[in-house]
């Protein structure tokens, strides 16, 4: 998809998050990005630097966590593997179903790092 | 669920809030990479939702039909709805043209190089509209099976379009796409004589296949051919969408908002 236009607004969001907390730079940041969001995590790791650069997270390391795919059957309960373009229950074929995790997009957590030293928030 | 007191974190996540390595502190966010597009999206349905209205999010391949679409819609309810459109495209004004000759309000959307709409470009452009005039809003959004997927604009309803002239595994080639479909049409019906390679089962099987129930319809807008299951879906769902507003409620396209409550209830 937009993986540089996604790096830049995440970094917007880093960014806020470092000067809320008065943090001189950023450690780690952990996103977490299933196969359905639409994001591909390599491209979003190549473009990380570019979006980046100037930054308070321009010494930051990006994690991306894969989540997995998975479905909720609304037929048999059963709770499942999937394939993208198969969201179908394993157990039972039933295309009944919910997806429980795998369309995930999200910036889990940030690392602050402040020059006092560890600072709780 | 808030981002600020602290509900958002569950068993599931735990481990990313309030970590501390070495004289450095981890904050939990849990929020989507696209928070400030879903909050333009938010912004922009609640507009829709005070002046009653119904806006419809098109997508679809570039030249699968959706300005043809609307053109054969707009002929069909001319005497029943007031209809808006917002067109979106990188270049050219000839699609708007195309329903201003209509006799229905149309505003251009250019993107230049980007090749979806946002929520942004979308409330810019409903400052150019008559809202309070129109029942139904459609949004043609530009001709990519990928990124409009993923952006919310603040729409009801997502109608996704597969001409038969395309393969009948597009579904399964486009499942973020596809799984976002309130209604799948196949599109130029009139043609499926003449092609020996797409199966409307087939398509609809590849559909199904992303655990979506939602209708499939076929038509020829340009042939008028089978519109009335498409008008008589656009009624019901302005209807409902009424009503809906008048309990005080609105509706999200799919995927439905229910997903984010099984995804913490999973943990």
């Amino acid at each position: 998809m937009h993986e540089l236009s996604l790096c830049q607004s995440l970094i917007d969001q880093v960014q806020q998050l470092a000067l809320t907390h008065g943090a001189q730079s950023v450690g780690l940041v952990t996103l977490k990005i299933g196969p359905l969001s639409g994001v591909e995590p390599v491209l979003m790791q190549h473009a990380y630097p570019f979006a980046s650069a100037g930054t308070l997270a321009a010494e930051s390391t990006l994690v991306i966590e894969l989540a997995p795919l998975q479905v909720r059957c609304e037929s048999c309960g059963a709770e499942t593997e999937a394939e993208p373009s198969r969201l179908v229950c394993a157990a039972c074929g039933s295309c009944h179903t919910q997806l429980v995790s795998g369309d995930e997009m999200l910036l889990m957590s940030v690392e602050l790092i402040t020059a006092e030293g560890s600072n709780h928030v | 669920m808030c981002d600020t007191c602290g509900c958002n974190i569950t068993p599931g996540n735990r481990e990313f809030a309030y970590k501390p390595v070495n004289g450095t502190t981890a904050v939990a966010v849990l929020k989507s990479l696209l928070a400030r597009n879903d909050d333009q999206a938010i912004h922009n349905r609640q507009h829709f939702d005070r002046q009653r209205l119904l806006t419809i999010n098109l997508m679809s391949s570039p030249g699968s039909g959706k300005t043809a679409l609307l053109e054969a819609t707009i002929d069909a309810l001319r005497n029943e709805y007031r209809i808006g459109v917002i067109e979106g495209d990188l270049e050219t004004e000839n699609d708007a043209k195309r329903i201003r000759a209509k006799g229905v309000p149309a505003h251009q959307i250019t993107t230049g190089s980007a090749c979806h709409l946002d929520a942004h470009m979308v409330h810019e452009a409903l400052h150019q509209f008559p809202l309070a005039e129109l029942d139904i809003l459609f949004i043609e959004n530009v001709g990519n099976l990928v990124c409009p997927a993923s952006f919310d604009l603040g729409q009801h309803r997502n109608v996704v379009l597969l001409s038969v002239t395309e393969g009948d595994d597009k579904p399964a080639k486009y499942p973020v796409m596809f799984r976002a479909a309130d209604l799948l049409l196949l599109t130029k019906s009139d043609l499926l004589p003449l092609l020996d390679d797409f199966s409307p089962a087939r398509a609809e099987a590849n559909l199904r296949n992303l655990a979506s129930t939602v209708p499939v319809m076929q038509l020829a807008a340009r042939k008028a051919l089978g519109l009335q299951p498409w008008l008589d879906w656009l009624r019901s769902e302005l209807a409902w969408q009424r009503a809906r507003v008048d309990r005080g409620e609105t509706v999200r396209p799919r995927p439905q908002a229910d997903g984010a409550q099984l995804h913490e209830a999973a943990k």
